[in-house]
């Protein structure tokens, strides 16, 4: 049942690669075993000591110890191949499950195995004694294994499911304390926006699937990158509906509504969320289907540009104004996917994953950070904090190199992946939208150093005492400390350019512009406004103020109040289309059925009836049977009427028969 | 011979006989109008026996036969009409309307 | 044994798949009122071993000619006439046989323990098997006065399970003076309504044989059809009567409003049979006669039940957005997701039919199981009403895990049986048979796309409601019964089975796909 697919078509970009072995074609099992896990936690997790979480955590190790074999086997050989199998088929379509192989994939397996198991272990400590443990356990490593599902998709309907099954885990997540209904309206909110953007995708795969007749991505991108005249004339439809679908995962504006508010979940589910599944999932889309847009939808590619550089700012500009940390943080996610999507749009297919994958490392570091923060103080606000570096000083090291590699320092890796994206920007001679890239990351640096200066500087606000999170909770941070550190160095133009190389190892060859050496004039803008925002931020809340209350220096009330109310963009879908939906359409839709369509329907029964009542009252009973009593009636009459002739006097009776013989002889003497 | 003036009388009996059942209001009365009408038959009878002379005598023999009925039929018409007269102390045939419906 | 089975396959095997619940049912009617649990176990039995010569049907069934009518036979019946006993199965037939057998053996289950009143177990399951040889005979029969016969008889004891075990609330309803008592004016809609659009269908099967040649048997009256004997007004005129006798059992809009008052009322076994199989009847009708017997009217008339169904789709979770009451809503979503199963078959192509087919299958599953988790749980609560509910997680555990599992299955989540249904119809919407109207239909498959997004939408508004926060005063310090093992029992193999076929459609796809793709390949060349 399981089929190699080595496609000849793509002989002319073998050369580089191998087909993996035996490592490869047994890579389904950490795509399954999540969900073998998930099963088991359910019915045996409550009774084992740690209720669960072992299982949880020994899938994830085991993920990523695999995930290892398979990027140390792709850094040494290179990894390309495809299985398929086949679950039924319809029409002449067949539909197939399967499993991608390649750099691509490899680096996401990586990515989701690395961060996973970190949020785990993490996650143990955290969310020791919070209610529903083991459930939890269960949906985390679920949304892991969705998320595998996804990357690993070798057609566009697995693809479509692992989609909508990280969608679901997300909602589970979410929605994790629901006795809040805040919460569960959040995960709701997640869901639905999503789903609204999978719409997109949905039609997306259905026009690419109709067109190319098949769903195998690598046979599609195979048409697409060869004169096929049928998917080129759908190209840029399918494109632009594909990258709405992108745009809800990976949270572009306008759809990034939910992902701010999924902050209702707990900060491990965020780390994930934010770092290695859910919102990447956007992003390794654009890159799975890379030699599509580049190839035959380019005018597509511009528009995933200019909405990439769209969310960058404008996301970037809202987590300046918020006080609760996670926001802060879901915001510069938003903003930092901008980026991403930003460099696919520019055609710059591994500056986007690049990002990608620095991101991986310092925003889940940093969600877990703010964790551990939260988890000393017991709130969110950024007002309620102050002053933790001397509590917390793992804690605050640690956050610190999340910050600066954020903000794009150097040597850290946010530095290097945040100047390819400029660098190809300004190669492409974007040059509105390269300015616009650099102050989004003059925006970044503000904002993080900002919340690095309300979090951990100036004196504690809260109430309590807070104390440094133990080392469950901070050996993670310091493994992704490292990362965070050092996962920029893979890809130095000019020096080592091995993730260019890890990622580009696929089937259907990406062509792109590989800079020899650094853009030292994108360097030195980026490296500038970064340092600048890292001053201004330092100076606002540190010199001329302190954290307190250095916001005031900042507020102009009209922009303040947009930037708070998030451009309104909430109100405006409450206002013009959930409540319209939910109250008026869906109203007036009840009010037709049962007033206007049932209305009918039993006036039907009311004429029917009102017609049996006539037919019975007029025609039955005042016709018919009415004719039938008359015959009684009448011969009742007629008989009073006539029995009076029978006097009982004989004298009288023979009058009558003496009067009848005479007539009747008179008739017959006549006749005669 | 002529029968006329033989038929003629039995012609009178009858009219007579009519007569009295119509107009008397004793039943005695009534009963005896019949006998005449009878009568009156039984005349026809034998005249019409002897215009035609059937040597078989019908009509003499059944003249004898109404003869015979008529006997009967007053001895029966009496004991009614006298059981009437015990019951309503009357005979007047106006005040018996038992055969009314 | 083999010699046994050989006979089975000559038509023996469907005709007791089909005629054992009927025999059971008499002979039940001769066990004493009070020996409730023979009577019970008895159903049981007999149901199990029908589902048992469903399975042996299956296993016989040679999937490598699906497209032909199997295992079959053909007796004289009303020779004057020319009305045959005509059986069979092919590939579009055996998976709702197989579904119809399986879901009474569940709700025979489910009845053990939780009837409402008056319980009176002797009437509720001879009625269900009744209602089941009703339904078996529908997707076996091969002769058009048969199918009448067995179409017609799934009427009057789901007539008898409304109208005697059903709500006895009394309320207002728009047009009538007084009020009325739910399940009388339930029970007789339904009635009234399915046989209003059948007894016109039924006018549309002797125009058949009329202007055929003299025969009810489908078989012949395909071979007639596809060869183009029915055109003009005649056919025309055929093509509309049989899609109101159809239609109205899907049932589409707007002739769908018999279905939420139905669904409500009915006790839970019946809004159950109801939901998963009956409304099967009408969908499947319309794949196996009128699109085959008439393939250019169902070309003149896809793009109108195409918009039907895609007005249907967005209505009924339009409708579903505005109710309060758990089962109504439910019902209505009914309404939507057989928009997407007549979407499919309105396309005409083999994807979209085959679309219909799992789509049927899983929304009988699905909706199946939703109905009998809110009825178990108007049982528990003594309530519908979805204001009244909440935290229900907190109440009834395994009740709300399975609710929040079903209500998942139902938005069509990929992985679970749903969306199969509701994806593959989109993608046949998408390219339908070559020569309709290309706009209607992908009008349409964006408003069945944004239907799916309605869908997540109450039905996640619904988890929030019933399921979610914290319980309301009212019920905390209830003695609430959380499912019991009769539930459980019937419930978990419809959850089994959503998986299954979520993850590997070829159990479905595997019969369907080559009797789908003859009968379009017969019918429209396409």
């Amino acid at each position: 049942m399981v089929v190699n697919y080595n496609i000849n078509l793509l002989a002319e970009a073998k050369a580089s690669y191998t087909d993996g072995g035996i490592f490869a074609e047994f890579a389904w099992i950490i795509v399954v075993l999540p969900f073998l896990a998930a099963l088991l936690i359910t019915f045996f997790g409550k009774n084992l000591p740690l209720k669960g979480a072992e299982i949880a955590l020994g899938s994830v190790f085991f993920i990523f110890l695999y995930s290892c074999i398979l990027f140390y086997l792709n850094i040494t050989k290179g990894v390309a191949s495809e299985f398929f199998v086949n679950v039924g088929s319809i029409g002449s379509f067949q539909i197939e499950f399967g499993w991608v192989v390649d750099g691509l994939s490899i680096m996401m397996y990586f990515v989701v195995g690395t961060v996973s198991l970190l949020v785990f272990i993490y996650a143990i400590n955290y969310m020791e004694g919070e209610i529903r443990y083991t459930f939890f356990f269960t949906s985390l490593t679920l949304f892991a294994g969705s998320m595998l599902v996804l990357v690993s998709a070798p057609t566009l309907l697995q693809l479509l499911i692992g989609w909508e099954l990280v969608g679901v885990c997300s909602y589970l997540l979410i929605g994790h304390y629901w006795e809040e209904k805040e919460n569960s309206s959040a995960a709701m909110k997640a869901f639905i926006t999503n789903k609204v953007a999978d719409v997109g995708l949905m039609i997306g795969i259905i026009i690419l699937a109709l067109t190319t007749g098949t769903l195998r991505i690598s046979e599609i991108l195979y048409q697409a990158t060869h004169d096929y005249e049928a998917i080129k004339s759908v190209a840029y439809i399918a494109g632009i509906l594909i990258f709405i679908g992108a745009m809800g995962k990976s949270a572009q504006f306008p759809l990034h509504v939910w992902l701010p508010d999924a902050m209702a979940g707990p900060t491990p589910v965020s780390a994930l969320m934010h770092a290695a599944t859910m919102v990447t999932a956007g992003v390794y889309l654009l890159g799975r289907l890379f030699p599509f847009y580049q190839g035959i939808a380019h005018e597509a590619l511009d528009v995933v540009l200019i909405f990439g550089v769209i969310t960058l700012f404008s996301a970037g500009l809202i987590a300046i104004v918020q006080d609760d940390l996670k926001k802060v943080l879901a915001y510069s996610t938003v903003s930092q996917l901008g980026y991403m999507v930003t460099a696919m749009g520019s055609g710059a297919y591994t500056a986007g994953l690049f990002h990608l994958w620095t991101h991986a490392f310092f925003k889940a570091l940093l969600f877990l950070g703010a964790g551990s923060v939260i988890h000393a103080v017991h709130t969110n606000n950024m007002s309620e904090m102050g002053g933790l570096r001397k509590e917390m000083p793992r804690t605050f090291m640690t956050f610190i190199i999340g910050t600066v590699a954020l903000a794009g320092l150097p040597p850290l890796a946010g530095f290097f992946s945040k100047d390819e994206i400029l660098a190809s920007l300004n190669h492409e001679g974007h040059n509105f939208f390269f300015i616009i890239a650099v102050a989004g990351a003059f925006i970044t640096a503000f904002y993080m150093t900002r919340a690095v200066l309300l979090t951990f500087y100036g004196e504690y606000r809260g109430h309590g005492h807070p104390h440094e999170s133990d080392s469950m909770m901070t050996t993670p941070l310091m493994v992704l400390a490292f990362f965070a550190a050092v996962a920029g160095w893979v890809n130095i133009p000019g020096i080592y350019t091995g993730f260019t190389k890890w990622v580009t190892t696929r089937k259907n060859g990406i062509i792109e512009h590989h800079p020899e050496s650094f853009d030292y004039f994108a360097l030195f803008s980026g490296l500038f406004a970064g340092l600048a925002g890292i001053g201004l931020a330092y100076y606002i809340y540190q010199v001329i103020s302190n954290p307190e209350n250095g916001d005031e220096k900042i507020k102009f009330q009209p922009v303040w109040r947009v930037l708070e109310n998030k451009y309104y963009l909430d109100d405006f879908y409450f206002k013009y289309i959930v409540d319209p939906i939910k109250i008026t359409f869906a109203k007036s839709v009840d009010k037709f059925n049962t007033e206007i369509l049932d209305r009918f329907i039993n006036n039907f029964g009311n004429v029917a009836s009102f017609l049996g009542r006539i037919v019975y009252d007029k025609l039955d009973q005042g016709g018919i049977d009415k004719a039938l009593n008359l015959t009684s009636t009448g011969t009742d009459t007629l008989g009073s009427k006539v029995k009076l002739i029978q006097t009982g006097k004989t004298q009288q009776y023979i009058m009558y028969f003496l009067t009848g013989v005479i007539v009747i002889s008179v008739l017959v003497l006549l006749v005669l | 011979m002529s029968a006329q003036p033989f038929l003629i009388a039995a012609a009178a009996l009858f009219s007579m006989g009519i007569y009295g059942i119509l107009v008397r209001r004793n039943a005695v009365m009534v009963l005896l109008s019949i006998e005449l009408i009878l009568n009156a038959v039984n005349i026809n009878f034998v005249v019409f026996n002897q215009m035609l002379s059937d040597v078989l005598l019908n009509g003499q023999i059944f003249a004898i036969f109404v003869i015979t009925i008529a006997a009967a039929e007053v001895g029966i018409g009496l004991a009614i009409v006298l059981m009437l007269f015990r019951n309503r102390q009357t005979a007047n045939i106006n005040e018996f309307d038992l055969m009314k419906w | 044994m083999t010699s046994i089975l050989e006979t089975f396959s000559n038509g023996l095997g469907i005709s007791l798949v089909v005629f054992l619940p009927l025999v059971s049912a008499v002979f039940i009617l001769f066990i004493p009122k009070k020996q409730e649990f023979l009577i019970k176990i008895a159903t049981l039995g007999s149901s199990l071993v029908t589902f048992g010569l469903s399975l042996i049907v299956a296993y016989q069934f040679d999937y490598d000619n699906a497209h032909m009518f199997q295992l079959g036979n053909k007796l004289t019946w009303i020779e004057s006439i020319n009305s045959n006993y005509e059986i069979g199965i092919d590939g579009i037939s055996l998976p709702l046989l197989l579904l119809s057998t399986f879901i009474s053996v569940l709700a025979i289950i489910y009845s053990f323990e939780h009837l409402p009143e008056p319980v009176n177990p002797k009437g509720m399951m001879s009625l269900i098997l009744i209602l089941e040889t009703g339904m078996n005979g529908t997707f076996v029969a091969l002769d058009l006065i048969l199918f009448f016969v067995f179409f017609e008889l799934v009427l009057l004891p789901m007539y008898f399970m409304i109208g005697i075990w059903g709500d006895r609330t009394v309320r207002s309803v728009a047009g009538f003076k007084n009020q009325i008592e739910t399940r009388l004016y339930a029970s007789i809609k339904f009635f009234v309504f399915t046989l209003f659009g059948s007894a016109f269908m039924l006018l549309g099967f002797l125009g058949l044989y009329f202007r055929g040649s003299k025969t009810f048997s489908i078989p012949e009256l395909i071979e007639l059809g596809t060869s183009g004997a029915f055109t003009g007004t005649f056919a025309t005129l055929v093509f509309a009567v049989l899609f109101l006798g159809f239609a109205v059992k899907v049932p589409m809009w707007p002739l769908h409003t018999w279905l939420p008052d139905a669904h409500t009322a009915a006790p839970t076994v019946g809004s159950v049979l109801l939901a998963a199989i009956l409304l099967k009847l009408g969908s499947y009708g319309f794949v196996r006669i009128a699109l085959p017997i008439l393939p250019e009217q169902a070309k003149a008339w896809a793009p109108a039940i195409a918009i039907l169904a895609a007005i249907g789709i967005i209505y009924g979770s339009l409708a579903c957005l505005a109710q309060t009451d758990l089962k109504r809503l439910i019902a209505f979503s009914s309404v939507g997701h057989m928009g997407f199963v007549m979407l499919g078959i309105s396309s005409l192509t083999s994807i979209g039919i085959n679309a219909a087919m799992i789509g049927m299958v899983a929304h009988g599953i699905i909706t199946g199981l939703l109905f009998f988790i809110s009825g178990s749980m108007a049982h528990t609560y003594h309530t519908r009403d979805m204001d009244r509910l909440g935290g229900n997680m907190k109440l009834l555990p395994k009740t709300g895990a399975l609710l929040g599992f079903t209500a998942m299955a139902s938005l069509g989540l990929p992985g679970l049986a749903g969306f199969w249904g509701e994806f593959m119809a989109l993608l046949g919407a998408y390219n339908p048979l070559p020569g309709l109207n290309i706009t209607v239909f992908r009008t349409s498959m964006v408003a069945g796309a944004i239907g799916t997004v309605l869908t997540a939408g109450y039905l996640l508004w619904m988890l929030q409601r019933v399921n979610l926060g914290e319980p309301k005063e009212e019920w905390i310090g209830q003695d609430l019964h959380d499912a019991d093992n009769y539930e459980l029992a019937a419930w978990i193999p419809l959850v089994i089975l959503t998986v299954l076929i979520g993850i590997f459609p070829k159990l479905i796809f595997g019969s369907t796909n080559d009797a789908v793709i003859s009968l379009v390949t017969k019918a429209f060349g396409g």
